[in-house]
């Protein structure tokens, strides 16, 4: 189950500036009491904190009263919600039927090596994410990735390290 | 209500407006096989489909337990069609299942087993691919999970959040992911369980179980330097039968203690003694709190799971708790202070077993504070169906055992010791007692009747001569206790006394009784309990057994004494509710 490794990766709240944990708080205040408060408040305070870890989720529970196995159950229902953190920088290879074609599952394979992340998750230092997109509507650059907003056009395997050296 | 008629398997039926096809088909002695269904607790997820039936009009199949009846429904429950979907159903089931049924704990009681053989599956196309991430949570001194034998039927789901609402085990994530358990698939002990093992009287496989320590026990009974003591439960005597083939509700408590015997223990007590213990210890620290302006209500503290439950859910009503330690524990601190001493034993050499309807006996008697007498003073739980395997290993025949009797100076009790058992019990017991120490009379009659059955919070208000009223409620199931919990919070209970008991229908349906409970068998065993108090024992008032009075002429002094402070109270602890990442504070 993949819920133990979050438990591992768990750093507790200290990760979390005071600022944010302030937001948190009071998104909670201005939800407590509400019926179906839990969606939403999910919603914010991922926004906030960038993902839903096991500590953020305790606070959450504890807020609206809620018991924390309901918030896991609410939280691993829904894929928007994720209990991975988000990297600095998210590179979203495509796997799109033209990127295919032309090489995108190499690049993503080289990819998951040089970060030794899987597709969905976090590199250790937390500077990138590694997604996988369906189309990005740049078909002719194919194979593309895109990097938080720079769209890198007819990438090779050899050249990522290159490419990735720019984001830090 | 509205009546509906309809037709199923060519019979006429009429049920009430609402009626599912299930319950339909089971007024006219039709049974729908089903896994997840259980109506009695209102759990009807539709989650197995092993109960679909057609229904005429009805492009496909439909889920007889959440189906509801229409007028002129015309429904067939053994067609081809069904049938085929039937098997096709719990052949799927178990491709996604382990295929140890020999060496499984649930072998004889399963409920996927029974299904099978009643769809008449005899081969599985699908091989279980090896015994995959088997992952036993070992974590709980009580409770085992297995997850790789859950069905997803969720009825252990809705009995820990809606019937105990300790919310611990529950879904998550989805589709052929969904997988139920703590979050985060936390270890049962990191978590707030309760330990009361309701989930395993739900689980119709072998997913949820109690931890079993038989084999610790028979190598205690192998071991000839070993003076091995055993307690039974009150509810034991009321439900071991039903394990061992007799008919539900038979008390048993001769062939009981016979057969205890013949398995090789040295000595079997009976907690039925310290039961009566309990109400002279608890009474007087009622009265000591009425007449000093203590903490009111006093709450009883004989069950561990509801100790827990307080302990996590509401840590700040602690004081509430009587310091009365639960009879088992009393009987353990004894067993090992006052028996050894009477008995010129080493208490080193004692291992001391108690047989207990519970699972989270098992977890009480691991306690730090549960060492009063220099040594842990309960070795070892077993629950009812423990003892009923270690019977059937033995191979006794307990049906046809004589009667025996337990042994002195722990064993012999009133009929208030033996109600102990049964949902309001323990407040009949106290009350019969504290109302013969404050007035020096008997009650006029001493079955207290609203305190009895099974409703889910009973108050009763009894005159106490000087006293006056004395107002008194029971609850049972934690659902029902968070009920009077929160009406305490808020400052609305004005009663003097609460009984809680963590189990629906307190311990006669424990968490380790026979499987498989329902509100009838609930009602039969207490109706057991209460002939022995009615029509067996010879006292029925824990202040006249003979035994209690001696331990306090020649030991414990008075309750509430030096001595009883020492070995029959104990102490609680905050535990936070849900919060894995705040500090446990310890009370006290």
């Amino acid at each position: 189950m993949a819920a133990v490794d979050t438990v591992k990766t768990d750093a507790g709240l200290a990760e979390f500036t005071a600022e944010q944990l302030a937001q948190v708080d009071k998104i909670i205040a201005d939800h407590r009491g509400k019926p179906g408060a839990l969606i939403p408040v999910l919603e914010q305070v991922q926004e906030v904190c960038g993902y839903l870890p096991r500590a953020i989720q305790a606070v959450v529970s504890d807020g609206l009263n809620i018991p924390l196995a309901n918030v896991y159950g609410v939280v691993t229902f829904y894929s928007f919600f994720t209990m991975i953190p988000r990297g600095k920088h998210v590179i979203r290879v495509c796997l799109g039927t033209a990127c295919y074609v032309r090489g995108g599952q190499n690049i993503l394979d080289r990819m998951s090596q040089i970060l030794k992340i899987e597709p969905g998750g976090c590199t250790e230092d937390r500077n990138f994410s590694l997604e996988t997109v369906r189309c990005l509507g740049a078909c002719g650059l194919a194979p593309v990735v895109v990097i938080d907003a720079d769209t890198h056009g007819q990438v090779k395997p050899a050249k990522l390290e290159q490419v990735l050296a720019k984001y830090n | 209500m509205a009546t509906v008629n309809l037709t199923i398997d060519n019979i006429k039926v009429s049920v009430p407006e609402g009626s599912t096809i299930l319950e339909a088909a089971k007024s006219v002695g039709i049974t729908i096989p089903t896994l997840c269904a259980w109506p009695e607790i209102h759990h009807t997820p539709g989650a197995c489909r092993v109960c679909v039936t057609e229904v005429e009009g009805q492009r496909n199949l439909v889920a007889s337990c959440v189906f509801p009846v229409a007028e002129g429904m015309i429904v067939k429950t053994t067609t081809e069609r069904v049938r085929h979907a039937r098997k096709l159903n719990v052949e799927l089931l178990l491709a996604n299942h382990p295929t140890d049924c020999n060496v499984c704990i649930r072998n004889g009681s399963c409920e996927l087993q029974e299904v099978a053989e009643s769809v008449g599956l005899r081969s599985v196309r699908f091989a279980y691919p090896e015994y995959k991430a088997k992952k036993l949570d070992q974590s709980s001194p009580s409770i085992v999970r297995d997850s790789s034998k859950c069905i997803k039927c969720y009825r252990c789901v809705t009995v820990c959040e809606e019937i105990q609402t300790a919310c611990v085990l529950q879904p998550s994530f989805r589709g052929d992911k969904v997988f139920i358990g703590p979050p985060f698939d936390l270890p049962l002990i990191e978590t707030n369980c309760t330990m009361c093992g309701q989930c395993v009287l739900a689980c119709p496989v072998g997913a949820l179980y109690e931890k079993d320590d038989t084999e610790a026990v028979w190598a205690a009974l192998h071991d000839p330097k070993k003076h091995v003591v055993v307690q039974e439960a009150p509810a034991i005597r009321a439900a071991l039968g039903e394990d061992l083939g007799m008919p539900v509700g038979s008390l048993v408590t001769g062939k009981m203690l016979t057969a205890l015997r013949r398995l090789g223990f040295d000595k079997v007590f009976d907690t039925n003694f310290t039961a009566d213990l309990t109400i002279m210890e608890e009474g007087s620290e009622l009265l000591q709190r009425v007449k000093e302006g203590g903490k009111l209500p006093m709450i009883t503290s004989c069950s561990p799971g509801w100790i827990k439950f307080c302990e996590h859910f509401y840590p700040d009503l602690l004081d509430h708790l009587s310091t009365c330690k639960s009879p088992q524990q009393m009987m353990g601190a004894l067993i090992k202070s006052y028996y050894a001493e009477q008995a010129g034993i080493d208490p080193k050499d004692i291992v001391s077993v108690s047989i207990m309807p519970c699972t989270a006996k098992k977890f009480e008697c691991q306690r730090d504070e549960m060492n009063d007498s220099g040594y842990q003073d309960v070795d070892y739980v077993l629950t009812t169906r423990e003892l009923a395997r270690m019977i059937r290993q033995a191979g006794i025949d307990f049906a046809n055992l004589p009667d025996g009797d337990y042994d002195n100076p722990l064993g012999e009790y009133t009929g208030a010791g033996t109600i102990f058992g049964a949902t309001g019990g323990v407040m009949e017991a106290a009350l019969r007692t504290v109302y013969a120490i404050v007035t020096g009379t008997n009650l006029e009659s001493l079955d207290i009747t609203p305190v009895r059955g099974l409703e889910g919070v009973k108050e009763a208000a009894v005159e106490v001569g000087p006293l006056g009223k004395v107002k008194v409620a029971v609850a049972h199931g934690l659902g029902n206790a968070r009920k009077l919990m929160d009406k305490i919070r808020e400052g609305k209970a004005d009663y003097a006394f609460i009984e809680v008991m963590c189990c629906p229908g307190g311990c006669v349906s424990g968490g380790g009784q026979p499987i498989a409970p329902s509100n009838e068998k609930r009602i039969t065993r207490a109706a057991a309990l209460y002939k022995d108090d009615g029509a067996v024992q010879k006292f029925r008032q824990s202040h006249e057994n003979p035994s209690v009075k001696r331990i306090y002429e020649i030991f414990l002094e008075k309750p509430l004494g030096h001595k009883s402070h020492k070995l029959l109270h104990t102490k609680y602890t905050k535990r936070g509710t849900d919060m894995p990442h705040k500090k446990v504070a310890t009370s006290k």
